[in-house]
């Protein structure tokens, strides 16, 4: 057994995973605020990448310029898609609520795909040291900024829920509508609210994962695998969300690690979260942090 | 909004009331449609008849759906993976010497069993859990058709044998035809007298109210079993007459996207009607031949070049099924079966419509 291949792939993992855990606050984000499964929180990833990628390639602005530019145009995007897509759907059937978003996630994957083909895109270098050791492991400097800006995006949530106004009324908006109405809270403004953060906070994510491999529709795969994340971690804990994807990121590496010595069955570093996922929802559906409130039959 | 019935038709006994066709002209509408049908192959070039197969086969796999999502409100976002499935198994037992009008019916029963596996966790969860069970169980499917060698053929895909009875072949599209519509009608009556009988007003029940459903003795986790397997047997069988249409079954055609067009047939043809089911397969067959003319009407000029449709037909088609699931969920949640009721409606009681 080779330990220091074992030990890269646990911090890979948890680079990776890290990413996962940001993707899944999002997402936990969203169904917290307004009750909605979002599966086109991959296409996020997807749009904003490509959008950032545009800029710096296409109109050759600076990154801060192109990444702003990215920001501002995802908060949008959000906003648009929760006023014109979901808030008719309000008070529909949890199906059609799923539907809409299944249905936005095939037609961001389609028009991006038609916009910008089919083919990855590397982003332009960024960094001008290409690797750096970091305890006597040879690291690729983007692999330690993605892990900078996660840990950043973590903070900046937990600052957010904890100490700012509109955080404080996005929680009460969650804990219960009425009462937050009842406050002066407006919530169809939280909603909108937390979709475009939603959307910001996962572009974010897709253009460190665009630095990283490279623009292409992978992306959006993104958006399926924080469905293991957020059902380990339970479905409304924004904690949960960040250690199933840390654990999602881990479980991968290691599976397939597992599967290249012993198993050789191949493709388990893609299936192996949906084996886990599986076995949450016979043993433990809500999770590690989640509410206890699932009716079971 | 105008009622549906004209004012006067009343049911008088429980019969009457649960009838397959409501009035005698509608059982005769639906004959004479049947006998049209059947003259298709006669007038129909083999494209269009190709199509209407698709059409067929596309509407039992919904319609199996229908009867989860619509008549017992589960979800199921893995349909696509039982209806491969049932490809794969008819292909392997017609490799073991099953004649193909048996092993049809046999990898309907094989994905059925499948079905009831993955729908375990189905009697103990609802709604977006379970939506999201199902979701692995698409990619652990999809996973298993590429990696069992023995059983899909792996990525190299399975080869199998035309439809063969009596010792005739039915391996062409004008005479293929005639044993998808015989399915059809089996497999649409079946459903349409299931929802007649205790166990289909049952789902029903569990879908309306699951707890007032329990209290009148209807058990729940059988029944949410029951309906999984019943959907997974009819993907089973309209994947099976898939395979034997196309004679070669390959594991990248069912993907996530065909569950999601499943899906959206369901919902476009309206949740909860039999036929329905079969006006949104339609819709969804026909929805890329309509994007296909409207790129060919624009080939050549200007826009094509400008916005490359000619080179990114598929990306268009997927993004139609995208916006065709939006558009219907905003605008008419309840489907095309419905806006048909509604212009029945209209003709039946014009000019009163009170």
């Amino acid at each position: 057994m080779d330990g220091a291949l074992l030990f890269q792939l646990v911090l890979n993992g948890l680079i990776v995973g890290a990413l996962y855990g940001v993707v899944a606050m999002s997402f936990v984000l969203i169904y917290k605020a307004s009750q909605v499964v979002n599966f086109a929180q991959g296409e996020f990833l997807l749009v904003g990448a490509w959008v950032c990628w545009w800029m710096l390639t296409y109109w050759q602005l600076p990154i801060w310029a192109g990444f702003l530019f990215t920001l501002a145009f995802m908060t949008i995007f959000g906003i648009l898609l929760q006023v014109i897509v979901l808030r008719p759907l309000i008070g529909e059937p949890v199906i059609s609520v799923i539907m809409a978003t299944v249905g936005l996630s095939i037609f961001f994957q389609a028009l991006m795909k038609w916009i910008f083909g089919v083919f990855a895109q590397p982003f332009p270098p960024l960094f001008t040291v290409e690797r750096v050791r970091v305890l006597g492991l040879e690291v690729q400097s983007v692999y330690l900024a993605s892990l900078g800006v996660s840990a950043f995006i973590m903070l900046g949530f937990w600052w957010f829920f904890t100490y700012s106004k509109h955080g404080l009324a996005m929680r009460a908006t969650a804990f219960d509508q009425q009462v937050a109405q009842s406050l002066g809270i407006s919530v169809p403004k939280v909603f909108a609210m937390s979709w475009a953060i939603s959307a910001v906070v996962s572009a974010v994510a897709g253009v460190v994962v665009g630095v990283v491999n490279g623009v292409s529709s992978a992306l959006s795969f993104y958006g399926i695998k924080v469905f293991p994340a957020v059902i380990l971690g339970g479905l409304d804990s924004i904690v949960g969300a960040v250690l199933g994807g840390l654990i999602v990121g881990v479980l991968e590496n290691v599976a397939q690690y597992v599967d290249s010595q012993w198993l050789n069955w191949g493709n388990m570093y893609q299936i192996a979260p949906f084996y886990a996922l599986i076995l949450i929802l016979l043993i433990k559906p809500y999770g590690l942090f989640g509410t206890r409130n699932i009716e079971r039959v | 909004m105008a009622s549906m019935t004209p004012a006067g038709d009343f049911r008088s006994s429980y019969r009457a009331d649960t009838t397959i066709f409501p009035t005698r002209n509608a059982r005769i509408a639906m004959l004479a449609g049947l006998l049209v049908l059947c003259a298709a192959p006669l007038v129909l070039g083999r494209y269009e008849l190709g199509l209407l197969i698709t059409i067929g086969f596309s509407a039992i796999a919904a319609l199996g759906l229908n009867i989860l999502v619509g008549f017992t409100g589960q979800i199921s976002i893995g349909h696509a993976a039982f209806f491969g499935f049932g490809a794969f198994a008819s292909a392997l037992l017609v490799e073991h010497g099953v004649p193909v009008p048996l092993a049809i019916w046999g990898a309907g029963l094989m994905s059925a069993v499948v079905g009831l596996i993955f729908g375990a966790p189905a009697a103990r969860l609802k709604g977006l859990y379970l939506a999201i069970a199902t979701l692995a169980a698409q990619f652990i499917l999809e996973d298993f058709f590429a990696r069992a060698r023995w059983f899909s053929g792996g990525v190299a895909g399975r080869v199998t044998e035309p439809y063969e009875v009596f010792g005739m072949r039915f391996d062409r599209e004008d005479t293929y035809f005639y044993i998808i519509l015989v399915h059809v009608v089996l497999m649409f009556v079946a459903a349409a007298n299931l929802m007649r009988t205790r166990d289909g007003r049952a789902l029903i029940a569990v879908r309306d109210h699951y707890l007032s459903a329990e209290m009148m003795g209807i058990n729940l986790a059988y029944y949410r079993t029951l309906s999984f397997g019943i959907a997974s047997f009819y993907a089973g069988v309209a994947g099976a007459l898939y395979a034997h249409y196309l004679l070669f079954v390959s594991v990248e055609a069912f993907n996530i996207l065909y569950s999601i067009q499943f899906l959206a047939m369901i919902i476009i043809g309206g949740l909860g009607s039999v036929m329905g089911s079969m006006m949104g397969a339609a819709f969804m067959v026909l929805l890329p031949e309509v994007v296909q003319a409207g790129a060919d009407l624009l080939a050549g000029g200007v826009i094509d070049r400008t916005l490359r449709i000619g080179a990114s037909i598929s990306f268009l088609r997927e993004m139609a099924i995208g916006a065709a699931i939006i558009l219907f969920l905003i605008f008419e949640p309840d489907g095309l079966a419905h806006r048909w009721r509604m212009i029945r409606a209209y003709w039946k009681l014009y000019p009163f419509s009170h």
